[in-house]
């Protein structure tokens, strides 16, 4: 039903809205990703924006040193690919710690892949980042169609298709026995080893799997951005994402994804409207936390229940 | 079917566990009483594999799993409970049994289907709730039930490993008085239907005697007398030490 | 020239130590990871960069030196102001709770800073250029950076005695052994987390503070220290104080040899020693 809204949405909304629509829908796909790790095995990552960044860069590398294979059916599953290993490899080490060893080391990895990505400024592009031009889909090419034309058509509808597929997977994913053994070790990590659930390597899977469809909506964001930047690997913009999550309630499956919708628009009021956006962004975290800890979603939840127990 | 020979655990002066030799068959209950510091439950750590002993021998089927890991000694079928109870507080009852059974059968891989497809699974986990009564409270979470009932959840999910051998460590402990008998009658009609041995530890005098199929005395890491529990109950030398009646 | 990557190497590590001490105390203590810490040694970085300024050449040069305090003050009134306003909300809730708290934080000071004293850097090398330099077995070195290193050396002296023989470190000790405890020997928790944060920003300002007359005070200034610092109570172990001194010298090292010999590498290095250590020893060298 809200699907088949969704097709509609390029007729109603102007070129500026639906770009902030699809930002908004990539960010929907990080979320739904990042929740797993955060919602569903509890541990809380503030360096997820290393895989966003690898997906983001795997793109623009390609565009830069590949053109030739420059094309969405290559891009995507490279993207999937390098944020794969990134995550196997910063999430192995992760993984061994505690809470709080885990949420420093994954930051400070994050800030690691940042600097890299700011230093080998040859390669990368430094702080200039790289340019993201129109991919080819299929032996489409878009040569000639400017950007906004693009996003509002046939991109439009593969970010769709792109988004479905990732909700679905992950709905399959966090139902299933992998699931509720995900959510085992988040409740009691001590009697989930003694059921007999590997907890680090069940954790390692999970990370894997967040990290990949962050990277996958890193990839998908760079053709409505444009460009790439060292600061997706930076910790404030992993703050976001872990902001987004909270915003939306990530006790609820769909929680990121309002989050991600909400934050994205908030985000743009807030810098359209004074340069200390990052104030504005870090007191309505504070505020949320305190007072609305289960997120949008989750306060919106609560009310339909009191509202129901009433009428009963 | 579980044979301990001579174990031996001293912490530093302390004697925990001092030449304790001890033999349980198949579908036996066998309850643990003492006084505090008599060295049960260091007894059940070193059976269910916290912590290894200094000498002696522990053998389950006649396997050696003196050092064994606790994971190895899950996966033979030693299963235990705790004073303190350790649930999933954030899925429902059924899914605390279920994620067990999940477990057991090796299929906590299987990442696309939803839990509920698997429906050999999901019965089985029912059919342990209704052994244990609980069928009824499958899709409460934790947060909803009773002391009771969370302690009953605690067994049954221990009971979902299939264990051969159930270690409980104060099973009513925090229950009400007047619920203490429900709760045990559910996990013990469960577990004679299963005849799975159990080794629990008690203080209420009233649940050993009603429940225990042998008692053993503890007492300063060793063990000071065995039998039947209202033989026991007669034993003057029990009666002193751990009752404090003296006659 | 290994003379001066040697000293350079305990001048980094000096800073580290006063930082990662700062982290250690109100990790050790209230249990809380501050990811708002790096703030507070900008915070620290700027006020000092200020007052330097705006009094420079009218005091006697002593008290030039003495209003590098002024960073360890500021930073520590903020630290109590957030102490009082935020961080008293966290001690019942998870750790994600807490790092979300301080993160917000983070953000929130990272744009106070700005709003207070705007874009631009604050240069204030008085202290430095005023120390002058000195020979050390052929070598020319800036007398500042072993002036930083005796602070630091002095700060972490009297942090351990303070810890070991004054009735209110020991306090604070047995705090961060076990908190239940502590509540049950009659102590005043509250007042002595609210202690606890305050003495732990201030060292994280003195630490901004003592930087500042040898690099500007940016935007960001941070960041960069504050990763370090992690580093620092990873490797060295949390809540250890030994663990700060042994971690910072590490890493000081590894900074200063990994700059001198290529540039890029620095980081990449730290994160390789970092996880060999890690790997033998997930608790850290000294930790718990």
């Amino acid at each position: 039903m809200i699907f088949i809204a969704l097709l509609f949405i390029p007729r109603i909304l102007s070129i500026h809205d639906l770009m902030l629509f699809e930002y908004g829908i990539t960010f929907a796909i990080v979320g739904l990703g990042f929740n797993l790790l955060l919602g569903y095995t509890g541990l809380l990552s503030f360096g997820h924006g290393a895989y966003f960044a690898a997906g983001a860069y795997s793109v623009a590398m390609i565009a830069k040193y590949l053109p030739q294979a420059y094309s969405l059916e290559i891009l995507i599953p490279a993207a999937l690919f390098f944020s794969l290993v990134l995550s196997i490899i910063f999430g192995f080490v992760c993984v061994r710690h505690t809470k709080i060893f885990f949420s420093i080391l994954a930051l400070s990895l994050s800030m690691l892949l940042y600097a890299l990505l700011f230093k080998l400024y040859h390669i990368t592009g430094g702080s200039d980042g790289l340019r993201v031009t129109l991919p080819t889909l299929f032996g489409m090419s878009f040569k000639g169609i400017r950007r906004p034309e693009f996003l509002s058509g046939t991109y439009y509808y593969f970010l769709l298709g792109m988004f479905s597929v990732s909700f679905l997977v992950m709905k399959g994913i966090v139902s299933s026995p992998f699931g509720k053994a995900l959510q085992a070790i988040r409740d009691n990590e001590v009697r989930a080893e003694l059921i007999g659930i590997r907890v680090r390597r069940y954790r390692l899977y999970a990370f894997m799997i967040s990290g990949m469809f962050v990277g996958l909506g890193g990839a998908l964001w760079t053709f409505v951005n444009g460009h790439v930047t060292a600061d997706l690997s930076h910790w404030v913009f992993s703050g976001e994402i872990v902001y987004m999550t909270l915003l939306g309630g990530f006790g609820i499956f769909e929680g990121p994804i309002i989050g991600a919708m909400i934050f994205t628009y908030l985000k743009l009021y807030a810098m359209g409207n004074t340069q200390y956006w990052m104030f504005v962004i870090g007191a309505t975290l504070i505020v949320l936390v305190l007072i609305l800890p289960n997120g949008v979603a989750g306060a919106v939840s609560s009310l339909w229940t009191k509202i129901k127990l009433k009428s009963d | 079917m579980l044979a301990i020979d001579n174990l031996k655990k001293h912490f530093g002066f302390v004697k925990a566990v001092d030449d304790v030799s001890l033999n349980i068959e198949e579908g036996e209950i066998v309850s643990i009483i003492g006084t505090n510091g008599a060295g049960k439950t260091t007894l059940v750590n070193l059976i269910s594999g916290y912590i290894k002993p200094d000498s002696g021998r522990i053998l389950f089927f006649d396997k050696d799993i003196t050092y064994a890991s606790p994971y190895v000694r899950i996966k033979l079928g030693v299963g235990r409970s705790f004073q303190l109870i350790q649930l999933f507080g954030g899925i429902t009852v059924l899914d605390n049994v279920r994620t067990a059974l999940f477990s057991k059968y090796g299929m906590i891989r299987r990442g696309l289907l939803s839990a509920d497809r698997y429906s050999s699974v999901t019965e089985e986990a029912i059919k342990i709730l209704d052994n244990f009564n609980m069928s009824d409270k499958k899709n409460l979470t934790p947060k909803g039930l009773s002391e009771g009932d969370l302690k009953i959840l605690d067994i049954a999910i221990a009971f979902a490993l299939k264990s051969k051998l159930l270690l409980l460590d104060e099973p009513t402990s925090g229950v009400a008085t007047s619920d203490k008998f429900k709760v045990m009658d559910s996990i013990v009609s469960a577990i004679k239907k299963e005849g799975i041995s159990t080794l629990i530890i008690e203080h209420d005098m009233d649940i050993v005697s009603g429940y225990s199929d042998r008692v053993v005395v503890m007492h300063e890491g060793r063990i000071m007398a065995q039998g039947k529990p209202d033989e026991i109950m007669e034993n003057k030398e029990v009666k002193a030490t751990v009752f404090g009646i003296v006659s | 020239m290994w003379v001066v990557y040697t000293l350079n190497g305990l001048y980094f590590a000096a800073l580290l130590f006063l930082i990662s001490l700062g982290l250690n105390i109100i990790l050790g203590v209230m249990g809380i990871l501050n990811l708002a810490h790096g703030s507070l040694y900008a915070i620290g970085a700027f006020i000092a960069a200020w007052v330097i300024i705006a009094i420079g050449m009218k005091v006697p040069v002593f008290f030039l030196y003495v209003t590098l305090l002024s960073g360890l003050v500021l930073a520590g009134i903020v630290g109590f102001l957030m102490e009082k306003s935020l961080i008293r909300f966290m001690y019942k809730r998870t750790l994600e709770y807490q790092l979300l708290l301080t993160f917000g934080a983070l953000m929130l000071l990272e744009d106070v800073i700005k709003m207070i004293w705007g874009g631009q850097a604050y240069y204030a090398s008085a202290p430095f250029d005023l120390l002058g330099k000195v020979e050390i077995w052929g070598h020319i070195y800036p007398i500042y950076f072993l002036f930083v290193m005796v602070v630091a050396l002095m700060a972490g002296l009297f942090i351990w005695l303070f810890m070991s023989r004054t009735k209110l470190g020991i306090m604070l000790r047995a705090i961060s052994l076990d908190r239940e405890m502590a509540t049950g020997l009659g102590l005043d928790i509250n007042r002595l987390s609210t202690f606890a944060f305050v003495l732990g920003s201030g060292l994280a300002g003195l630490a901004g503070a003592l930087v500042v007359p040898t690099t500007p005070a940016l935007l960001g200034f941070g960041h960069e220290p504050l990763i370090l610092g992690f580093i620092v109570v990873v490797v060295g172990g949390l809540g250890s104080l030994k663990g700060a001194l042994v971690g910072s010298l590490l890493v000081g090292f590894t900074r200063s040899f990994g700059i001198a010999v290529f540039p890029e590498i620095e980081l990449p290095l730290l994160f390789l020693i970092a996880g060999i250590i890690l790997v033998v020893k997930p608790e850290g060298l000294f930790g718990r």
